[in-house]
């Protein structure tokens, strides 16, 4: 019986085995090539975890030693070779709280439009384009173009608010495109029947889409979130300080920012213990596999509640 | 006027284009009161078309029409558009539930114009639910999702939430193209029994369905309509040879 020999119909029916036990071993080598596809793609997912899971591990194991509520809650002492990070804990929370003001408005709001108003006419199409090249930027030309537009231009200097802002930047093309996106989930038919009601065109989108659109939106925020957290370039020259152990009280003072921090004690501060630049890498990775985990939950249980 | 009445629904030389392409060419009908108008023909005839240019619903769909179309005798141009829409009701060929529960179903449009007493949208929902002959089915538990619905019930919780903004005239779009027939059956009879109170308009791709509820029917072909009787006139007596061969079922 051979898997592999190709026949017409009419040769099958009549060769010996009959056409039953053609599809039988046929289907045999299909699940041989499906069983062995299975493995390959395993392979492959475990070679991406593995990194991801070293580098956690290696930091669970090097930094949790350092980790106590003193290092937590605590100012940096001794020119950050000792103490707490504190102010940088509470640095990127601004900085965050300050790209999101700016980004989630603008960016929810960009996204209906696109969605709900823009149709699919040429400038729409080519404010798509934008965007989608805007969210491959790299990192350091945002913070070249928060410093001109932020800091100089506006004149807001180094400061959380122009070191926010151009977080915000960074991500409002990204929170756009999965706004848009989550919208255009939501089954046109929904619109078509609501419009039919003499519903307008904006209480529909108020009270039938965004409503059901809203865990996509959501998602996509707290990821952005995240990398807003995680990343230093484009708050380098906008608002971080390398060093300032006072905690921030107005978005026009500088701050210190956990990625900033974890930058500068691994490479601009001799005599750090080993421990605390873990550590403190160890914390800003928490919080930005916490948040993307809050994601993945979030999005997982909006899902189960989806209402179609 | 006729007979004195105004005409709750009236299109004269109506024309319509999608894009440079004309799909409806000098259409003209007229609905009377109390009464199914029904409306048949071929796939791509322009039905629905014509059914989008009475709530003026071919803006959305990027279509753009000329042409008179007047309710109670009032150019429907002259009308807010919503109002509109929810003075000419319509009902899609597919069923949908809208992401809610049905009690909100039915609410939804009446809220939307202000009605916040919930006495009041208690006895909107009661009162549509029982007209589109589903209160019995689902008066236990309309707090349960719309979209959850089945398919036959679906349809009749669009026509409920269709009859809640209390329309003049009710458009129906191939209603029963995804239903069961016995669902069909039981719309058509509301359907009889709502034409005491409203204009209807029966678009079906089932003759027999024109045959068995429609006062007076249409045939549209290729934009045009070809011929416009009496619904026994225009199956027994067709006037044109392809309203003939239609009817017939001899359509290529
Ligand atoms: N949104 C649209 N854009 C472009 N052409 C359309 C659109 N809707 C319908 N048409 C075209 O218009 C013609 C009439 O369609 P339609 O009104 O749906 O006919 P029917 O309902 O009788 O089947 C068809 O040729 C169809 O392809
Ligand atoms: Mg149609």
């Amino acid at each position: 019986m051979n898997g592999t020999d190709v026949r017409t119909a009419e040769q099958a029916t009549a060769a010996s085995p009959s056409p039953t036990t053609v599809a039988f071993a046929d289907l045999a080598s299909r699940r041989r090539t499906e069983s062995l596809a299975g493995l390959v793609l395993l392979g492959a997912a475990a070679l991406a975890a593995i990194p991801a899971l070293a580098i956690v591990g290696l930091l669970i194991v090097r930094g949790a030693p350092a980790l106590s509520l003193e290092f937590l809650f605590g100012m940096p002492l001794h020119g950050m070779t000792a103490g707490g990070i504190f102010p940088a804990i509470v640095g990127t929370l601004w900085l965050v709280g300050v790209s999101l003001a700016f980004a989630v408005p603008v960016g929810v709001l960009a996204g209906i439009y696109l969605s709900e108003y823009a149709g699919e006419g040429r400038v729409a199409r080519i404010v798509d384009l934008a965007i989608v090249n805007l969210a491959a930027v790299p990192s350091i030309v945002h913070a070249l173009f928060g410093l001109g537009a932020f800091v100089l231009f506006m004149r807001l200097g180094t400061s959380i608010l122009a070191g926010g802002l151009t977080l915000g930047v960074m991500t409002l093309p990204v929170i756009i495109t999965s706004t848009k996106a989550a919208l255009q989930s939501v089954p046109h038919s929904f619109r078509l029947a609501s419009w039919n009601l003499g519903v307008s065109r904006w209480q529909t989108i108020r009270h039938i889409v965004l409503p059901n659109a809203l865990p996509g939106i959501l998602t996509g925020i707290i990821l952005q979130v995240s990398r807003a957290a995680g990343e230093t370039a484009p708050i380098l020259f906008t608002g971080a300080a390398f060093y300032l152990p006072i905690l921030p009280d107005d978005v026009r003072m500088q701050s210190m920012a956990l990625s900033m921090h974890v930058y500068a004690l691994v490479t601009q501060i001799p005599d750090v213990p080993l421990e605390m630049k873990y550590g403190s890498a160890l914390v800003l990775v928490g919080t930005v596999v916490l948040l993307n985990s809050f994601a993945t939950v979030l999005r997982y249980y909006l899902r189960r509640n989806r209402k179609w | 006027m006729v007979n004195g009445t105004v005409i709750p629904l009236e299109v004269r030389d109506l024309n319509a284009w999608y894009g440079t392409r004309q799909v409806l060419k000098n259409v003209s009908l007229a609905v009377r009161p109390n009464e199914i108008l029904g409306v048949i023909g071929p796939a791509g005839g322009g039905k629905t078309t014509m059914l989008t240019c009475l709530n003026r619903t071919l803006e959305l769909a990027g279509g753009r029409s000329e042409g008179i179309v007047r309710i109670e005798g009032e150019s429907v141009d002259k009308v807010d558009p919503n109002e509109l829409r929810r003075r000419v009701a319509m009902v899609l060929p597919l069923p949908v539930g809208l992401p809610m529960s049905i009690y909100d179903n039915v609410a939804f449009a009446p809220r939307m114009v202000g009605v916040t007493n919930r006495r009041e949208l208690d006895e909107i929902v009661e009162r549509c639910l029982t007209q589109a002959a589903l209160w019995d089915e689902v008066k236990d538990r309309l707090d349960q999702l719309g979209t959850r619905l089945s398919g036959g019930q679906q349809q009749r919780l669009t026509l409920a939430r269709a009859l809640s903004t209390e329309p003049e005239v009710l458009c129906l779009d191939e209603f029963s193209i995804a239903i069961d027939p016995v669902t069909t059956m039981r719309i058509e009879a509301v359907l009889v029994e709502l034409k005491k109170q409203i204009s209807i308009v029966l678009v079906t791709n089932l003759l027999q369905q024109a045959r068995r509820i429609a006062d007076r029917t249409a045939f549209m072909l290729l934009g045009s309509v070809i011929e416009e009787a009496p619904t026994e006139e225009l199956f027994e007596f067709p006037k044109d040879k392809r309203t003939h061969d239609y009817v017939n079922g001899k359509f290529g």
